[in-house]
């Protein structure tokens, strides 16, 4: 019973571990990092390792893919300054903006919302 | 380097640790054997000194020296953040601008910022006792502040979280770990030796001698870090604008 | 299944070095090594685990009665996580600084930049 336990968690972290490194998109790739942090607290739960649990799961499934996402939005803004006004500075990670979505229209994410202080 | 030198690098490198490894798998204790006499000699000392978690007995009792470094590794990897992501020449700070939050999420998150904080503590304090300690539960408690953000706005954030206080308290906790430390040289022994309290009641929070503070100054230095970290990357995502843009 | 925990995380290794060296994205990179670490602590765990033990923690198992894990490996584990977070952090930081000055994360094209 408890064999069968280890080899699925074991099998369903490598596949999001797999999965992590296939999605080439950072975005992306902060959501499947969260899915691997947990199914690694998972893991380790049936490993009895309750402490490495639980600071996985702090860990890995909110502070790094949180880190991540917000890299990718300053990474994203600061890559087109002059042409990314649009994305302006609302709500932190709130802003979803697209890969790749290429200049905004104005006034498509409120605007100039950040342009005065 | 070309991209094809590049793979080809990769491949040979990857089929040359594939082996290894693989060979070294095999030769490995099998995965679930009984015998891990490492782990019976650190259970048997963590039983002497009355600690109930044997890892949290491993981290700041029998290997403390190590999680020092560990602890030192954090706070240098904070420091190095906090000095890359600064506001620099040519960039202005805006302030965002408050933004109606749907009912319900902000109730509940109102309410659940003091339970958050809560575990969080309830983590720390009882590292030595139950699951938990000061790494888990400063995390814990440094991203439930973050529940203010979604719940209310990124200003109702920054007034209970002033970026220089947790700074302060990043360094006390590793000054409180250090000052722990030579406290034990002091009372007649080694350097970070558990030698200095009594070891108190098993099973009740006093127990274990210094690993409770100890687990006290690290679950102060991780929440402390966690927070500033948080603000660095926030206030670059969020408030700092490249100035050469308008 | 003697060995099975060992080759996964030998694979999630494997599979992290490979995305380090074909991202095309810094911060894809960064989420790379983080899966690179994630493998040693299935490594680490493993070697410690016991068929039919229990976490080693006393407050509610008498000491003595049930066979326990390796708590010196999950120590050096939990270290690890937390301590992995903040390095990952830093790389994510000097991310952002190259990102500012060469306004670009594609590793590729910042070696053209210098070459």
């Amino acid at each position: 019973m408890n064999d069968a336990l280890v080899v699925i968690c074991l099998l369903l972290v490598a596949a999001s571990a797999t999965a992590a490194v296939a999605v080439r998109d950072p975005e992306r790739q902060a959501l499947v990092l969260a899915v691997l942090g947990l199914s690694l607290a998972v893991l380790f739960t049936v490993f009895q390792a309750p402490d490495v649990a639980l600071s996985q799961l702090a860990v890995g499934s909110v502070l790094t893919p949180l880190l991540v996402l917000l890299s990718v939005r300053k990474v994203r803004r600061g890559a087109g300054p002059k042409t990314r006004r649009g994305t302006g500075p609302d709500r932190g990670g709130r802003d979803r903006t697209r890969p790749d979505a290429g200049p905004q229209p104005p006034g498509g994410r409120g605007g100039r919302d950040g342009a005065t202080g | 380097m070309s991209r094809r030198l590049r793979m080809l690098l990769l491949a040979l490198g990857g089929a040359g640790f594939a082996a290894l490894f693989a060979a070294a798998c095999l030769e490995l204790p099998h995965f679930g054997a009984a015998r891990h006499p490492y782990g019976e000699r650190a259970v048997h000392a963590a039983l002497a000194r009355h600690t109930a978690n044997v890892v949290s007995a491993v981290n700041f009792d029998q290997r403390a020296f190590d999680t020092l470094g560990e602890e030192s590794i954090l706070f240098a990897a904070v420091l190095g953040t906090v000095v890359l992501l600064r506001q620099t020449r040519g960039e202005r700070q805006v302030r965002p601008e408050p933004v109606a939050v749907a009912r319900p999420v902000r109730r509940y998150s109102l309410v659940m910022v003091p339970v958050a904080l809560l575990t969080g503590l309830y983590v720390v304090a009882h590292g030595q006792l139950s699951p938990g300690g000061g790494f888990q539960g400063g995390v814990v408690v440094a991203t439930a502040l973050h529940l203010l953000y979604i719940g209310v706005d990124y200003q109702a954030l920054e007034r209970i979280r002033p970026v220089g206080g947790y700074e302060v308290g990043d360094a006390a906790g590793e000054a409180a770990y250090l000052v722990l430390g030579a406290a034990g040289l002091l009372g007649g022994s080694a350097f970070l030796a558990n030698t200095l309290l009594p070891y108190g009641t098993f099973n009740t929070i006093p127990s274990g001698g210094t690993v409770p503070l100890l687990n006290a100054a690290i679950g102060m230095e991780v929440a402390c870090a966690v927070v500033v970290l948080l603000a660095r990357f926030l206030d670059q995502a969020v408030e700092i604008v490249d100035g050469s843009g308008e | 299944m003697s060995v099975l925990p060992y080759l996964a995380a030998g694979w999630m290794f494997l599979a992290g070095c490979y995305g380090l060296a074909t991202s095309r994205h810094l911060v894809h990179a960064v989420g790379c090594l983080a899966v690179c670490q994630s493998s040693t602590y299935v490594l680490l765990l493993a070697v410690g685990y016991r068929t039919g033990g229990t976490a080693p923690v006393f407050s509610d198992v008498r000491p003595g009665s049930r066979p326990l894990v390796d708590p010196v490996v999950q120590a050096l584990t939990l270290t690890d996580v937390v301590v992995g977070a903040t390095v990952t952090a830093l790389l994510l930081a000097l991310v952002v600084q190259v990102a500012k000055r060469h306004g670009t994360v594609d590793p590729d094209e910042l070696s053209e930049l210098r070459g």
